[in-house]
This record gives C-alpha cells, sequence and structure tokens, in this order.
C-alpha cells in the first residue's frame, strides 16, 4: 500500500514533536489508544485562560507512518484555535487532507479522540465540566 | 555501488537465480511438450526433463525420486499431506497433532477438517518457539494418526526438533509430516536421519521459481499413500493429476541442485552477516530477538524494538530495504503476528517486529547500510514516541489503564 505524499510528508517532518508540562494548569493532555493495538498518541495543547485560544500544541505517536501523520496534522490544526472551534475538527476532515484509505481510518479516529481528551483534560482542570462525547462509530 | 531497494524478505520469496531461469529457459519454446505425450519426441524430451528434476529434487533431501509428488507449492503440499492422510487412514483414526506456530496453510487445513470429523490437538510453544516433546508425547492417542510439526518457522526460523519428533511419531504408530518450506535448501535436511514420512516444500523459497513444489511420500518403512485431492489423468502415481509445469520443475530442480552444492558455502558466509547485522541492531537499547537463537535458521532473524510500532518503524526506509514486519497494522484485522504471540510476547512487542531474511544475493554492503538506516529510524521514532518518554521517565506502562478500541 503506498501513501499519500501528505503522510509522507509528516512522518518525514513531524510538526509540533514535544511536551508539555501536564502538570501546568493550563495545559491540557489527551492520551489515546493503546500499546497493544500499536497505536497510542499524546496530544497537548497550551490554552491562554484570558482568551481561551490554543496557543501551543504538541504531540507524541506510537504507531503507523499515518498515526504520526494524523497527529502532526491535528496539532497544526490546533494552534490559533479557540477550544470551541477545536472541537469541531472531525476525523473525517483528517481523513480527506491526509488521503487515508480506509484501513487507517481508526487512525483519524485516534486523533480526534486525542484532541476531545485534551480538551476536557484542560477543562477539569480549570473546574469545568468535561463534556460527554458520543461513542465513534468506527472504534 | 549499492543498489536500491535492498530485499531482505526472502523468507516470503527468494529471486531466481539467473542458473536456474538459463535452465528453464528452452522448455517454454522449443521443448514445450507435454511430459504425459507418450507418442512423440516432444513428449520424450519433457518426460526426460522432469525425471532429471525430479532426481535433482529427490537427491537434496536423500529421497528417492519416486517418492516426490510435484504440485504447485508448498501450500498445495501441505494440504494434500493432511487432507490426504486423513481421508487415507481414515480407518485407523481421526487425532491429528499440530503446533500453534504452523503456517496458515497447514492451520487452516486443520480447522477444515475439524469440520469433517477430524480431531486436532494445536500443542503451545515456550518462549523459544520449540515445542515440548513431553508434551508432545502426552498428546498422543490410540487414534492419532499424523503429527504435522513444521521443519523451520517462517516468522522466526526456529527449528523444531525433527529428529525427536518422527522417533516419537514411529514409537507410537503416527506418521510424521513436516512443512520444510523454510528449511529445505537453506539446512541439510535428510527425510531418513530425520525419519520423516511426509515433507512439504516449493521452489521460489530456494531460488527457484514461484507455482512450483513437492511433496515427499515414503515409499518403504512405511509405505505412506494420501488420497488424492484433485481428480484427473491420475499424473504423479495418482496422488496429484493435472499435466507437469515442465519449465517450472525444471528450474525447481536446477535450483535444488544448487542448493546442495552451495550450500556450506552459502550458510558460512550468510549466517556471517546474519550475526553482524543482528549484533548491529541490538546494540539499540530495549531491542530483543525473538525465537531461539541457538535453534534457527542461519539467514533469519526476527527482532523487536520496544517502543516503536513496526509499520512505522518500516516506513522510515521503505524505498530503500524491503522488509516484513509482525506489526499487522495493514491487514484488516489489526491483529500482530499469531507467531510472536504464541512465543508470549505482549501485543506490543509483536507490533514492534521487524522479519530479517537474507539471501545467497545478500551483500555485506547491504548489511551495513540497513543497520544504519534502521538504527537512525529508531532512535527518530522513539523521540516521537509517547510510550518510550513514559519507559524513560520509570512509568510502568502496564499500570496504565489504555482506553482500548
Amino acid at each position: 500500500m503506498a501513501y499519500s505524499d501528505k503522510v509522507i510528508d509528516h512522518y518525514q517532518n513531524p510538526k509540533n514533536v514535544g511536551t508539555l508540562d501536564k502538570g501546568s494548569k493550563n495545559v491540557g493532555t489527551g492520551l489515546v489508544g493503546a500499546p497493544e493495538c500499536g497505536d497510542v498518541m499524546r496530544l497537548q495543547i497550551e490554552v491562554d485562560e484570558t482568551t481561551g485560544m490554543i496557543t501551543d500544541a504538541k504531540f507524541k505517536t506510537f504507531g503507523c507512518g499515518s498515526a504520526i501523520a494524523s497527529s502532526s496534522l491535528a496539532t497544526e490544526w490546533l494552534k490559533g484555535k479557540t477550544v470551541d472551534q477545536a472541537l469541531t475538527i472531525d476525523n473525517m476532515d483528517i481523513v480527506e487532507e491526509l488521503n487515508l484509505p480506509p484501513v487507517k481510518i481508526h487512525c483519524s479516529v485516534l486523533a480526534e479522540d486525542a484532541i476531545k481528551a485534551a480538551i476536557n483534560d484542560y477543562r477539569v482542570k480549570n473546574n469545568m465540566e468535561a463534556i460527554k462525547f458520543e461513542e465513534g462509530a468506527i472504534h | 555501488m549499492l543498489k536500491f531497494p535492498i530485499y531482505l524478505d526472502n523468507n516470503a520469496t527468494t529471486p531466481c537465480d539467473p542458473r536456474v531461469v538459463e535452465a528453464m529457459l528452452p522448455y517454454f519454446t522449443e521443448n514445450f511438450g507435454n511430459a504425459a505425450s507418450r507418442n512423440h519426441s516432444f513428449g520424450w524430451t519433457a518426460e526426460e526433463a522432469v525425471d532429471y528434476a525430479r532426481e535433482q529434487i529427490a537427491t537434496l533431501i536423500g529421497a528417492d525420486p519416486k517418492e516426490i509428488i510435484l504440485t504447485s507449492g508448498a501450500t498445495e503440499g501441505d494440504n494434500l499431506a493432511i487432507k490426504g492422510v486423513f481421508e487415507m487412514y481414515a480407518s485407523k483414526g481421526n487425532h491429528i497433532i499440530t503446533a500453534t506456530t504452523e503456517h496458515k496453510a497447514v492451520l487452516d487445513t486443520c480447522r477444515h477438517l475439524e469440520k469433517l470429523g477430524a480431531e486436532i490437538t494445536y500443542l503451545e510453544v515456550n518462549a523459544d518457539g520449540l515445542i515440548d516433546l513431553a508434551e508432545l508425547e502426552a498428546a498422543i492417542k490410540p487414534t492419532t494418526i499424523l503429527i504435522s510439526i513444521m521443519y523451520a518457522n517462517n516468522e522466526i526460523g526456529v527449528v523444531q526438533p525433527v529428529k525427536e519428533i518422527s522417533a516419537l511419531a514411529r514409537k507410537h504408530g503416527a506418521l510424521f509430516f513436516t512443512d520444510g518450506t523454510q528449511a529445505v535448501g537453506k539446512i541439510p535436511v535428510d527425510v531418513n536421519k530425520d525419519g520423516i514420512d511426509l515433507m512439504a516444500f516449493t521452489g521460489h523459497k530456494m531460488y527457484g521459481p514461484k507455482g512450483v513444489g513437492a511433496l515427499y511420500v515414503r515409499r518403504k518403512n512405511p509405505r505412506v499413500k494420501v488420497t488424492a485431492q484433485m481428480d484427473g489423468g491420475g499424473h504423479e502415481r495418482g496422488m496429484r493429476s493435472g499435466t507437469l509445469n515442465v519449465p517450472g520443475i525444471v528450474g525447481f530442480g536446477k535450483a535444488c541442485e544448487l542448493c546442495r552444492l552451495e550450500m556450506d558455502a552459502d550458510t558460512q558466509r550468510i549466517s556471517k552477516l546474519r550475526d553482524k547485522l543482528e549484533t548491529a541492531l541490538l546494540q539499540l537499547e530495549e531491542s530483543y530477538v525473538n525465537g531461539s537463537r541457538e535453534h534457527r535458521l542461519p539467514h533469519v532473524s526476527n527482532i523487536s524494538f520496544k517502543y516503536v510500532e513496526g509499520e512505522g518503524l518500516m516506513m522510515g526506509f521503505n524505498k530503500e530495504i524491503a522488509l516484513s514486519s509482525g506489526s499487522a497494522c495493514t491487514s484488516a484485522s489489526l491483529e500482530p503476528s499469531y507467531v510472536l504471540k504464541a512465543l508470549g510476547l505482549g501485543d506490543d512487542l509483536a507490533h514492534s517486529s521487524l522479519r530479517f531474511g537474507l539471501s545467497r544475493f545478500t551483500t555485506e554492503e547491504q548489511i551495513d547500510y540497513t543497520v544504519k538506516a534502521i538504527s537512525e529510524t529508531v532512535t527518530k521514532l522513539r523521540e516521537m514516541s509517547p510510550l518510550w518518554e513514559m519507559f524513560k521517565d520509570g512509568v510502568d506502562l502496564d499500570k496504565i489503564e489504555w482506553a482500548h478500541h
């Protein structure tokens, strides 16, 4: 199976690899997937508390090229968005942007889950209620 | 000059040796006859070529040419042996013993027979990938007609104690079939010294063409028979009908002859390269060889690089190096290798594995390049791996509650 050029580019030059201080109050961390499934994504956002704007985003991913590319792309999209805007990122947007084949759709689902988990972590830390998300169709 | 891509997936298939191709060519055009045509010279020439090849094939494994049933490959040989024995020896019993690390061609054949009333015992293997002989003997019953244990494993290269297995089979009056696909042509295999009653093997794993293989069926002590699984003209002593693939058989014969003559020299050179590769890659932290290193084919190595995922790893160099991974991230099931799991490896380690299969054509330059490319990619991906970071921070990954998908 050949990878799309965009997947290859993200794999070779991943954007925003790294770690934010997960103890910090304005950092939200989402850790999703499982080693047994061959995919683990950790996605972190740093939020400006006054504007609600995501000022930084970092990821680390254990997984195939498509999983790495999905999380790299997600961090690019998150930066500069408000937390509310970030909630509208849909896994199918990632599928479309990266031209993921059907067997790799789960990578995009994982990235969407990571975004939501990071946002909820941030919300809980800042005394907001965690948002209840519906289970994705493709789990 | 290093030419790309480098091919290190020789357990999947090997390139044809040019000497094999050369031997085959006249049998496509000038000598195109049907080996079963008894009334003209085209048929005679083809038959002669097949007889000669059959002898080359038999000699490699210490068999008599009459004991070689030509097939389309090892999958057909596995099917014919197991199904054929099950049918032929139905009056004696219905129990077959095999192992969980066998090739799918054996396992799925056994599953199929279960639906037809066979009783199958699947032996577990130890962490080295070897079956336990005491467990095997304990599993044998009066109704056991066949023990089917592969000679060497396709994923980890582990070589089973074939002589001891055949001795147990003989002692209890069961037949011993072995899938010799990965072993024949690579290590000395002798059907008499090894006590083998039936053995499947194939041309394309030993520098011969695809689509041709053989099933060895013992003719004396004991005389073994299998029920044909394909009906037709009664070729191959009635055990396998179908017009013979003459050019393929000629190539297979030549490949067997070359393996017999060059095995010692090839093994010496290839095992040195394999060891060099393995030693260098084990310098990487948290990398592990899967399966026994002692009882193993000389050209195979299967290594897990913990905290990086196999498919992601291969993407780092898949334009330059062709390899396989135990990670089945590309398959629809997303299940990692059942062979590695049978060794007791966690799914995470199974997902992190690469299988190296060297060949007669592998060079030291290729190995040096491979070591460098893999080491760099592993290091790069670990920098990107949350699991690696946790491991480095002393987090026990087993204690984390992962969200399972």
